[in-house]
C-alpha cells in the first residue's frame, strides 16, 4: 500500500519567491509645534507571501509608526521623508489617498491594539463587518448578510445570527478582538498588519486569539506583519524578527537564530530582561526568624448588582493567605479574578463584607476614621500607571513629601532631608526634585511612586500591577530595585499581577485567583514546576515565549 | 423600559412641584402685592378701607399656606386665575401669547441647528482657510449681544437695503430678522460642542479601523463620526431650546412682536403675580418636557444608554 505523505512545508528561501511587501530605507518624521522629529530612520525589511514577520521594540522604537506607514495611515503631522514601500512590486508610499483607499481592507488590513475602543460603540457587530464589504463595492444585501454570518462563525462567534445583532459593549474584550479579526480577514488580503493585537488581553485569551490569527492566515496563505513589544509573542508566532530601537533596525533574522545568537548588544539586553525568557533565579531564602507580617482570613467582598435589587455579586470569595515579613506574596489572575479587590481590602480602601485582614496585630477590616488614617502609614500602595498616579501640578519633591506632612510633625529641614534620602535610595538624581512628573520618563515616574510609598517606612507595600505598563528593560530595572529595597529595608510586598512570568521572578509565594477564589497557592517555584490545578496549568502554558520543555512540563 | 419611564415621569413631576413652590415663595417675598400697586394709584381715589376690602376679595389677606394650597389646587385643575392688571383670565393671556413665541423659538432653533451643522461640516471638509473660518465663527457668535444684533439687522436689511419691510410686513416677513437674531447666538454653543465632539471622535481607534477598511474621509464622517458626536450635542440643544422659549424677551421687545417675552416683561413691571406664576410653571413644563424627550431619544442614538431589562446579562 502506498501512503502519500505531504511534504512538510518549509519556509521557502527568500531569494526564489518575490516578496509581498518590501520596505526599503524608510524614514518617517513628525512635525509638532516648530520642531521636527525623525521617528523612523532607514528601516528596511521584506515579507514573503505567507510569512509572519515580527517587528519588536519598546515604546518609541518606531514600530507602530512603521506599521502605520505601510497602511498609509500616518497621523496628520507625520510624513514619509524618504524610502519606499512596495506591495507586490508596486511602490505604494507615493500613492494618492484615493488609490490607497482601494488597497486598504482589500489587500492590506489591520488588526488593532485595543479591541475595547476599536469598534464603533453605536453600530452593531454585523454592520461593522458588513461595512468592509460595502466599502469595496458589494451591493447585494443578502449576499453581504450571508458573508457576515460566515465570517462570524469562522472566528468562533456563535450563534452568528445573534452576535451580528449585538453591540460592542455586549461583548468581552476577546470577543471584540475576534470581530476585528473577522473584519481583517473578510476580503482575504495578502497582508495583515497586527499592531499589538493581544497586549490588552488576558494571557489565556491572548493565546486563543493568537492561535486564531495563526489558523486563519494559514488557511488563506496570508502574510502577517506582527508589531509587538513582547519578545515571547514574537518567539512563538513569527518566522522572522526585526528588532527596532529609536527608529533604526538593531537586528534582523530568523527567530531561532536571533534568540540563540543575538548579534547586537541591545537584543541581548532585551532577551535578558524579558521575564518570560529569563531563567528564574533562585530567590534567597528568607533570613532570620521573622513573623507573619500580613494575614488574610476568609475574606469576602460582595457588591450589589446594578439594576437588580437584592442581588449580590461576590467579587472575593473566602480568600485566605499569610505573608511572612520580608517576603513577597503574589496575587495572580486574569481580569475579574478578584485580585485587585483583595489588594484594596488589604490597603484599607474597601471594607470587606466578611473576614479579617491582619497587619501585625491590627485587623484592618475593623478600622475607620482616624485610626484607619493612622493605619495607612503601615500599608502603602504603588499603582500600575505612573502617568496617572502622580499629580501633574506638584513637583517631585512635593509629591514625595506629602505623606510626611500628613503624618509627621517634623521640621521642614528634616522632611527635606528624608525626601532627598529616599529619592537617592530609589536611584534618581537630586535634580528631579524640582521638576514636574511630566519631565520624567515612565520608569523614573514609577521610581517616584515607589519613593512616595516608602517615605513613611511602611511594613507592607501593595504593588498593584506596578510594572505592567513599563517596557521590558525598564521593568527589569524596577524589579531589581524592588528586590534590593526589600532586602535592605526588610519590606513585605503584596504583588498583584496578571503577568505570571514577572511573578515568577519576584515572588516567594503565590496565590492563583480565579472568579474570586484562590484555586492554588504555595511556594512560587513549586506552583510553576508542578501546578496542581487545571487553571494554573492553563495559565502557565499560555505564557508566551515559554520554552517548549517548560510548557510540556506544565501541560 | 416602562419602569424607567415611570421613574423619569415621577422625577419630572417633582421638578414641576419644586418650580411651582419656589416661584410662589419668591413672588410672595416681593414687597407689596399687585392689588396695592394697582389700586394705590391716586387717580383711582380709593380709600384705605376700600383697598382692604379689595384685598379680601382677591384673597390676598389669607395665611400664606392657604394661598399656596389654593393656588396649587387651581393649577392642578388647570385654573390659572386672573391677571390683576388686565382683569382677564391668565389662561387667555397665555393662549394668545404662546403660539407666536413657540413659532419664533422653533424657527430660530431650526435655523440655529442648520447653521451649527453647516459650520461643523465646513470645519471638517473645507480647505484650510474655510476650516479656520468655520472654527472661529462660534466664539464670535457668542460674543455678539442680542439687542445690538437685532438693531443692526433692522438697520442694514430694512432701512439701508430695503429688503425686509418694517412697516406693515407680511407675517413671514415679520419673522425673518427676529429668527436670525435669536438663531445666531444659539447656534454658537451648538456648533462648538459639535465641532469638538467630531474632533474627539476622529481620534478614536475605531476611526482608524474604519480607515484601514478602506473608508474615505467623507464615509468616516458620515457613517461613524456623526452618530457618535450627536448625543451630547442633543443634550445641549434641549437646554438651549428651553431657554429660547422663555428667553425671547429682548428679541420680542426690539422687534415689537407680541409673545411670552412681552407678557413676562409687563407682568414683572406690574407685579402681576398670577401671570408670573403661570409663566414660571409653564417654562418649567417646557424644560422638563424637552429634557424628558432628550432622555428618551438618547438611547436610540447610543445603544449603551439603553436600560437593560432586568435579568439580561
Amino acid at each position: 500500500m502506498k501512503i502519500d505523505i505531504a511534504p512538510r512545508l518549509a519556509p521557502a528561501p527568500a531569494t526564489t519567491v518575490a516578496p509581498l511587501l518590501e520596505v526599503e530605507d524608510l524614514a518617517v518624521r513628525y512635525a509638532s509645534g516648530g520642531s521636527v522629529r525623525r521617528v523612523v530612520d532607514g528601516v528596511s525589511f521584506s515579507i514573503a507571501p505567507g510569512e509572519v514577520l515580527a517587528l519588536v521594540g519598546e515604546s518609541g522604537s518606531g514600530k507602530t509608526t512603521t506599521a502605520q506607514a505601510v497602511l498609509g495611515l500616518l497621523p496628520a503631522n507625520g510624513a514619509i521623508e524618504r524610502g519606499a514601500i512596495r506591495l507586490d512590486g508596486a511602490g505604494i508610499s507615493r500613492w494618492p489617498e484615493k488609490r490607497l483607499t482601494a488597497l486598504r481592507g482589500a489587500r492590506i488590513s489591520l488588526i488593532p491594539q485595543d479591541p475595547t475602543t476599536s469598534l464603533n460603540p453605536v453600530r452593531t457587530i454585523g454592520a461593522q463587518i458588513a461595512e468592509i464589504l460595502e466599502i469595496h463595492g458589494e451591493r447585494d444585501r443578502s449576499l453581504i448578510r450571508e458573508r457576515v454570518l460566515d465570517l462570524l462563525s469562522r472566528v468562533g462567534l456563535e450563534p452568528a445570527e445573534m452576535r451580528a445583532g449585538q453591540y460592542p459593549h455586549q461583548l468581552s474584550g476577546g470577543m471584540r478582538q475576534r470581530v476585528l479579526i473577522a473584519i481583517a480577514v473578510a476580503l482575504r488580503p495578502g497582508l495583515i498588519v497586527a499592531d499589538e493585537p493581544t497586549s490588552a488581553l488576558d494571557v489565556t485569551v491572548q493565546r486563543r486569539i493568537l492561535d486564531l490569527i495563526d489558523e486563519l492566515r494559514r488557511e488563506d496563505g496570508t502574510s502577517v506583519l506582527l508589531v509587538t513589544h513582547d519578545l515571547g509573542v514574537a518567539t512563538d508566532r513569527a518566522d522572522r524578527v526585526v528588532v527596532l530601537r529609536n527608529g533604526a533596525v538593531q537586528e534582523a533574522g530568523p527567530v531561532r537564530q536571533v534568540l540563540a545568537a543575538p548579534r547586537s548588544a541591545y537584543t541581548r539586553q532585551l532577551l535578558q530582561d524579558a521575564p518570560s525568557l529569563a531563567t528564574p533565579r533562585a530567590r534567597p531564602p528568607v533570613s532570620g526568624a521573622t513573623g507573619i507580617a500580613l494575614k488574610v482570613e476568609t475574606l469576602v467582598q460582595e457588591y450589589p448588582v446594578p439594576g437588580e435589587r437584592g442581588r449580590l455579586f461576590r467579587a472575593v470569595d473566602d480568600v485566605g493567605f499569610e505573608v511572612r515579613a520580608g517576603t513577597t506574596h503574589a496575587l495572580v489572575g486574569e481580569s475579574g479574578s478578584g485580585k485587585t479587590t483583595t489588594a484594596r481590602c488589604i490597603a484599607g480602601f474597601l471594607r470587606p463584607t466578611a473576614g479579617r485582614v491582619l497587619v501585625g496585630e491590627t485587623d484592618v477590616a475593623c478600622l475607620s476614621g482616624e485610626p484607619l488614617r493612622q493605619f495607612r502609614r503601615q500599608v502603602q500602595l504603588v499603582f500600575q500607571n505612573p502617568f496617572a498616579s502622580l499629580d501633574p501640578r506638584q513637583t517631585i519633591a512635593g509629591i514625595v513629601e506629602e505623606p510626611l506632612r500628613n503624618f509627621e510633625p517634623i521640621p521642614k529641614a528634616e522632611r527635606e532631608r528624608q525626601v532627598r534620602a529616599i529619592i537617592e535610595r530609589v536611584g534618581l538624581p537630586d535634580s528631579v526634585l524640582t521638576r514636574p512628573p511630566a519631565a520624567l520618563s515612565g520608569g523614573q515616574r514609577q521610581r517616584v511612586a515607589i519613593a512616595r510609598a516608602l517615605v513613611l517606612r511602611p511594613r507592607v507595600v501593595v504593588l498593584d500591577e506596578a510594572v505592567s505598563a513599563l517596557d521590558v528593560t525598564v521593568q527589569a530595572r524596577i524589579l531589581e530595585l524592588l528586590d534590593e529595597l526589600q532586602q535592605d529595608l526588610g519590606l513585605t510586598y503584596v504583588f498583584v499581577s496578571h503577568d505570571l512570568a514577572v511573578v515568577r521572578l519576584i515572588a516567594d509565594t503565590v496565590s492563583v485567583m480565579r472568579d474570586g477564589r484562590v484555586v492554588e497557592s504555595g511556594a512560587t517555584e513549586q506552583v510553576f514546576q508542578a501546578p496542581e490545578s487545571n487553571y494554573a496549568r492553563e495559565l502557565i502554558a499560555a505564557i508566551p515565549g515559554m520554552t517548549d520543555e517548560a510548557r510540556k512540563a506544565a501541560e | 423600559m416602562s419602569r424607567h419611564l415611570a421613574q423619569r415621569l415621577g422625577q419630572s413631576l417633582l421638578v414641576l412641584l419644586a418650580a411651582f413652590t419656589v416661584a410662589f415663595a419668591l413672588l410672595q417675598a416681593l414687597p407689596g402685592d399687585a392689588v396695592l400697586i394697582k389700586f394705590l394709584d391716586s387717580t383711582m381715589g380709593l380709600t384705605a378701607d376700600q383697598i382692604a376690602e379689595l384685598r379680601i376679595a382677591y384673597g390676598a389677606d389669607a395665611p400664606l399656606w392657604q394661598q399656596y394650597l389654593h393656588t396649587l389646587g387651581n393649577f392642578l385643575s388647570g385654573e390659572f386665575g386672573y391677571s390683576i392688571r388686565a382683569g382677564v383670565p391668565v389662561a387667555r393671556l397665555l393662549a394668545e401669547n404662546i403660539p407666536p413665541t413657540l413659532l419664533l423659538a422653533s424657527l430660530a432653533f431650526g435655523v440655529a441647528s442648520l447653521l451649527a451643522i453647516l459650520l461643523a461640516v465646513l470645519s471638517q471638509l473645507g480647505f484650510g482657510w474655510v476650516r479656520g473660518f468655520a472654527r472661529s465663527m462660534p466664539p464670535f457668535f457668542v460674543a455678539v449681544p442680542v439687542f445690538w444684533l437685532g438693531i443692526m439687522l433692522i438697520q442694514v436689511f430694512s432701512f439701508q437695503l430695503g429688503l425686509v419691510s418694517v412697516i406693515a410686513p407680511e407675517p413671514w416677513e415679520e419673522l425673518i430678522l427676529p429668527v436670525l437674531t435669536l438663531a445666531v447666538p444659539i447656534s454658537a454653543p451648538l456648533a462648538q460642542v459639535l465641532i469638538r465632539n467630531i474632533d474627539t471622535v476622529l481620534n478614536e481607534p475605531f476611526v482608524a479601523v474604519a480607515r484601514a477598511k478602506g473608508a474615505t474621509h467623507a464615509w468616516v464622517l458620515w457613517r461613524h463620526v456623526a452618530r457618535n458626536a450627536l448625543p451630547s450635542t442633543l443634550t445641549m440643544a434641549g437646554v438651549l431650546f428651553g431657554e429660547l422659549l422663555g428667553g425671547a424677551v429682548v428679541t420680542e421687545t426690539v422687534f415689537g412682536l407680541s409673545g411670552l417675552g412681552g407678557l413676562t416683561q409687563q407682568a414683572v413691571a406690574n407685579q402681576d403675580v398670577a401671570v408670573l406664576q403661570a409663566i414660571v410653571v409653564l417654562s418649567a413644563v417646557a424644560f422638563v418636557a424637552i429634557s424628558l424627550a432628550v432622555d428618551l431619544l438618547l438611547p436610540l442614538l447610543d445603544p449603551r444608554l439603553a436600560v437593560r431589562p432586568a435579568g439580561a446579562a
